[in-house]
């Protein structure tokens, strides 16, 4: 991954470890100045971990942390330069909305003006003006969720964390919200590191994402990239609804090389391989997105095209899902919302393996 | 805490890469500040805890001599357990001199049916509060959960009458009964909250194939609340072993309850203070609860939340 | 549940309420009929026998120029604010120093609790040992050398209420520490985290966020604290039985002895309906912020 000159915040070989069990090994991210990095991944997987430990909130058992290039590795949460934003909100409820933004200034010792000031300020980027005087219980989820985030903005940071900000919400409200968070991100141009296992909302959002699993970083890139060039299958299949298309089979060596499985035969000749493209025989696993595959008449342009018969069929609103078979396997691919296919219709269904992805079987890495 | 923007305005070119600086966890000693304040106060207060107990235990172990002479925190220089025996089998109150064993005796005979009748009681009742409340449930409930806090000095003397009605004053029954009555507040409570946090779906089917109020009840609820009984005894046991009001007030010295007569026998005027004979009688009359809590553990604590909180 | 429109409400639910009729005839007749009983027979002259026979408030002016029911309500008095504050006091700070992820909390827990299982009776007579003049805490001290040392509370009229008040903190204190406990474990971890992140101090995290956020722990608790002061007895009886003389009396212990031993009924009734009294000052104004705004229970 290419060195980023001046990294906002650097982590370098941080574990973590409760007692026995290690949930981050040896991890390494350096995030740019004014960058927007999502950290994604199933539950479980240690990134509310990673964040608290980049917040200070956790003791790391090995390695370094960098904000702004002053090692904090030792540094109380406070002397770090981060605001952070909760995913349960975590608002003082006994104190009013403007009581919960200036509390912590008040005891950091901030003159009464800059008080003043910042919470105007912040008030009036998160429109919360009207709503100053009121205690949280008197808020709703999404006022709540703008005071945390005001709470943060307050303390005038480089670093914002957002922990699941917006996962207590329901879909229209977090489709707001979400905007807000990348137009407030737009103004403010600070670092910005975002936890969520919401993979829209990591794909609008983030610059880059880092795909987690078991305390590792599986791949660190932007949005497009990670969709379309997986490093591996778990990254695969963990992005994309409808999930990506598996066809477990093996690498035959022809002229270009194919990929078989159970009677299909997928030429790899446009495919880009990784490194080495491995021996013929090798055990592998065909991955194509839904989305990629044509269907009909528009399958006969493709590279690759199979017949087979329609199975089920997904109305999805925009779009249609539709399963069959290919490679003895389910395989589904979207169709418009229009057309209308009947369980056991013949089809034609075709793609170009150029935008597929292949992964060695047992590695899962991408060939 | 200066302003946090000021304090990290590091020249923007500094390389990470070579200012190195700490790593790892942030050292912690054994003795910080921290840890000798809360541990040192929690030492403490531990011991103020403990002294009676440890105070009890060696008084009960000298013999009157060395009580007369030494120090009450000081170790026996010479066990002996003559103070328990007499404590247990010839220490007199008043009347009779067979010791604490009779009132132990009658607390377990007081205490056994107490507790089963009570809870038998106070399940049924918050089972029917739970899940088939008919008109007017409610407001018997809210009367029985008011009169948990009504001080017993004013309904003891009507109980007296009621149990003079029927024949019960003075005797075991009746306390059995009375014990029963001022367990039902909190144990019904308890019942009913554990009983409707039960999913309704289950009591559904169960009424759908057609199982009536105690086919449910004993088939169903009762098989399924067993951590909510042992609850409901640590809290009845407990509480019934250590009463002492309504011993005194509705049974007769031979069948007072053990504290009672562990009372009768230390505050006694007659005869010489035989110190280790009386905390031996303590201990003895302590004993019985302090094994059911130290056994129960975390259990005891959720059953007294439970009962406190609520109640 | 069971809506559907049978013949008879009456028979409607019939098992269960049956199977209520104790608790019915508890709430009903000991409760509420009980209670009654004693207000009612409070206002008449019974004495060896409850007699109803008139006298208005009489026995209540004789129980307010009584000198032993006055010193009674005195002792309760210091009594109660002694156990109010320091067992909220004692019991929050034990509760918050178990609450700081320290080693053997189970074992601290267990040894600050375990005087709750303790009867008042036990409690009682294990202070009354140690705070034996001649051999117990003053008695040691005095033979290490410090021959003036002054620490006998049940011998000393003025001070016996404290002696009491102590062993009735170490039997209790406990239990209000495991309350307090539940109530900041109950407390979202991401509170605390804010509060740091915001740079705020312990302890004035505890006092500006975490104890307002506990106040309906403190209120429950208050309201245990505070039964459980008008009801003591037995502490009394097994630590000092009222005295040296009258000094450590208190009204349970009046309200017992005029009825079973001076056998003078009246007396009793009006001190026990005293006792209704102060307890309703304290829950009525309770269930009422508890439960008058919502809907009950
Ligand atoms: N105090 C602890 N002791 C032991 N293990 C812990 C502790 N806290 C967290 N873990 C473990 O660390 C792992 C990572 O937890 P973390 O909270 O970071 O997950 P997450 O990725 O944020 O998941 P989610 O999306 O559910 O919030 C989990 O497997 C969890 O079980
Ligand atoms: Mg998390």
């Amino acid at each position: 991954m290419a060195e980023i000159a001046n990294p906002s915040v650097s982590i370098q070989n941080l574990s973590l470890n409760y007692g026995a069990v290690s949930v981050l090994q040896t991890l390494n991210l350096d995030i740019a100045e004014g960058e927007f990095i999502v950290l994604l991944g199933p539950s479980g997987c240690g990134k509310s971990t990673l964040l608290n430990c980049i917040a200070g909130l956790l003791d790391i058992s090995k390695g370094r942390i960098f904000i702004k290039g002053k090692n904090v590795t030792w540094e109380e949460p406070k002397d770090r330069g981060i605001g952070m934003v909760f995913q349960s909100y975590a608002l003082y409820p006994q104190m009013t909305v403007e009581k919960n933004l200036s509390f912590g200034l008040r005891v950091a010792g901030l003159p009464k003006e800059e008080i003043a000031k910042r919470i105007a300020r912040a008030a009036e980027i998160l429109q919360i003006e009207p709503l100053l005087q009121r205690k949280p219980s008197a808020l709703s989820g999404g006022q709540r969720q703008r005071v945390a985030i005001g709470r943060a903005l307050v303390r005038d940071v480089d670093v914002f964390l957002f922990d699941e900000p917006l996962s207590n919400l329901d879909a229209k409200l977090r489709s707001e919200l979400r905007v807000e968070i990348k137009l407030l991100h737009r103004r403010l141009e600070n670092t910005m590191i975002y936890v969520t296992h919401d993979q829209i909302e990591a794909m609008t959002l983030a610059d880059r994402i880092a795909v987690m699993k078991g305390g590792v970083i599986q791949q660190l890139d932007a949005p497009q990239t990670i969709y379309n060039r997986p490093v591996n299958r778990f990254v695969a299949g963990f992005l994309g609804s409808p999930a990506m298309n598996f066809i477990e089979g093996q690498l035959e060596a022809g002229d270009a090389g194919a990929f078989t499985a159970d009677g299909v035969s997928i030429p790899l000749d446009r495919y880009e391989f990784d490194k080495d493209r491995g021996s013929a025989g090798k055990p592998c696993v065909f991955g194509i997105r839904p989305e990629h595959v044509a269907f009909g008449d528009a399958a006969k342009a493709m590279p690759f095209t199979a017949e087979s018969a329609v199975e089920i069929v997904e109305p999805m609103g925009s779009d249609t899902l539709v399963w069959t078979k290919l490679g003895g396997r389910n395989f589904s691919f979207r169709v418009e919302a229009e057309k209308t296919l009947r369980t056991g219709d013949p089809i034609r269904i075709g793609f170009d393996p150029a935008r597929a992805s292949l992964f060695d079987t047992p590695s899962g890495n991408r060939l | 805490m200066s302003d946090q923007a000021v304090s990290l305005s590091v020249p923007s070119g500094a390389a990470h890469a070579d200012a190195l600086g700490p790593s790892g966890p942030k050292p912690r000693h054994i003795f910080s500040r921290r840890n000798i304040f809360l541990y040192g106060t929690l030492i403490v207060a531990a011991l103020y805890y403990l002294l009676p107990l440890y105070v009890m235990i060696v008084t009960s172990l000298k013999g009157m001599p060395e009580i007369r002479l030494g120090n009450i925190f000081s170790p026996p220089l010479e066990i002996t357990f003559e103070p328990w025996v007499k404590a247990w089998s010839t220490a007199c109150t008043g009347l009779n001199c067979d010791g604490l064993s009779r009132g132990f005796w009658n607390s377990v005979r007081i205490t056994v049916p107490s507790v089963i009748l009570s809870i038998a009681i106070a399940s049924v009742n918050g089972y029917a509060l739970a899940n088939w409340r008919f008109k007017g449930a409610d407001t018997f409930f809210i009367i029985l959960i008011v009169g948990a806090f009504i001080p017993y000095q004013v309904m003891i003397y009507p109980i007296v009458i009621i149990l003079r009605e029927i024949g019960l004053y003075g005797s075991l029954s009746g306390l059995v009964i009375v014990h029963s009555i001022f367990g039902m507040p909190i144990l019904t409570l308890l019942f009913r909250n554990y009983f409707t946090s039960m999913p309704e779906e289950l009591f559904r089917a169960a009424r759908v194939d057609g199982a009536g109020f105690w086919g449910i009840y004993l088939r169903i609820m009762l098989p399924m609340s067993l951590p909510i009984f042992v609850v409901a005894v640590i809290l009845q046991v407990t509480g019934i072993w250590n009463d002492f009001l309504f011993g005194v007030v509705y049974t007769r010295p031979d069948t007072y309850p053990m504290t009672v007569q562990l009372n009768n026998i230390v505050n006694s005027v007659q005869g010489v203070k035989e110190y280790n004979v009386n905390m031996a009688a303590t201990i003895l009359t302590g004993l019985v609860p302090l094994v059911i809590y130290f056994i129960s553990g975390r259990l005891f604590v959720r059953g007294i939340a439970a009962g406190a909180v609520k109640g | 549940m069971s809506k559907s429109e049978r013949p008879s409400r009456l028979f409607r639910n019939l098992n269960a309420k049956v199977a209520s009729i104790p608790m019915i005839l508890t709430a009903l007749v000991v409760f509420v009929g009980g209670t009654a009983w004693t207000v009612l027979y409070s206002f008449t002259n019974s004495k060896l026998l409850p007699r109803l026979n008139f006298v208005g408030l009489d026995q209540y002016y004789r129980l307010w120029a009584t000198p032993r029911w006055l010193i009674s309500i005195e002792n309760l008095l210091i009594y109660g604010v002694i156990s109010l504050v320091f067992s909220l006091v004692i019991g929050f700070i034990l509760a918050a120093l178990l609450d700081q992820k320290i080693r053997f909390e189970d074992t601290f827990r267990t040894i600050f609790l375990y005087p709750f299982a303790l009867s008042f009776i036990v409690t009682g007579l294990v202070w009354q040992w140690l705070l034996n003049p001649d051999f117990g805490i003053q008695g040691v001290i005095r033979r290490l050398g410090w021959t003036s040392f002054d620490f006998d509370p049940l011998y000393n009229s003025s001070i016996v209420i404290y002696g009491i008040s102590i062993a009735a903190l170490w039997q209790g204190t406990g239990l209000i520490m495991c309350l307090m406990l539940a109530g900041l474990r109950g407390i979202d971890e991401d509170i605390w985290k804010a509060a740091r992140v915001d740079g705020i101090p312990m302890w004035k995290t505890y006092l500006f966020i975490i104890i307002p956020m506990m106040r309906p722990v403190f209120i429950t608790t208050l309201v245990i604290i505070a039964s459980g002061i008008v009801k003591v007895y037995d502490l009394v009886v097994a630590q000092t039985s009222g005295g040296p003389g009258i000094a450590s009396e208190v009204p349970a212990k009046y309200v017992y002895d005029y009825m079973f031993f001076a056998q003078n009924l009246g007396q009793g009734f009006a001190a026990s309906t005293m006792m209704l009294l102060s307890v309703m000052i304290v829950i009525v104004p309770w269930a009422y912020l508890e439960f008058g705004g919502r809907k009950r229970v």
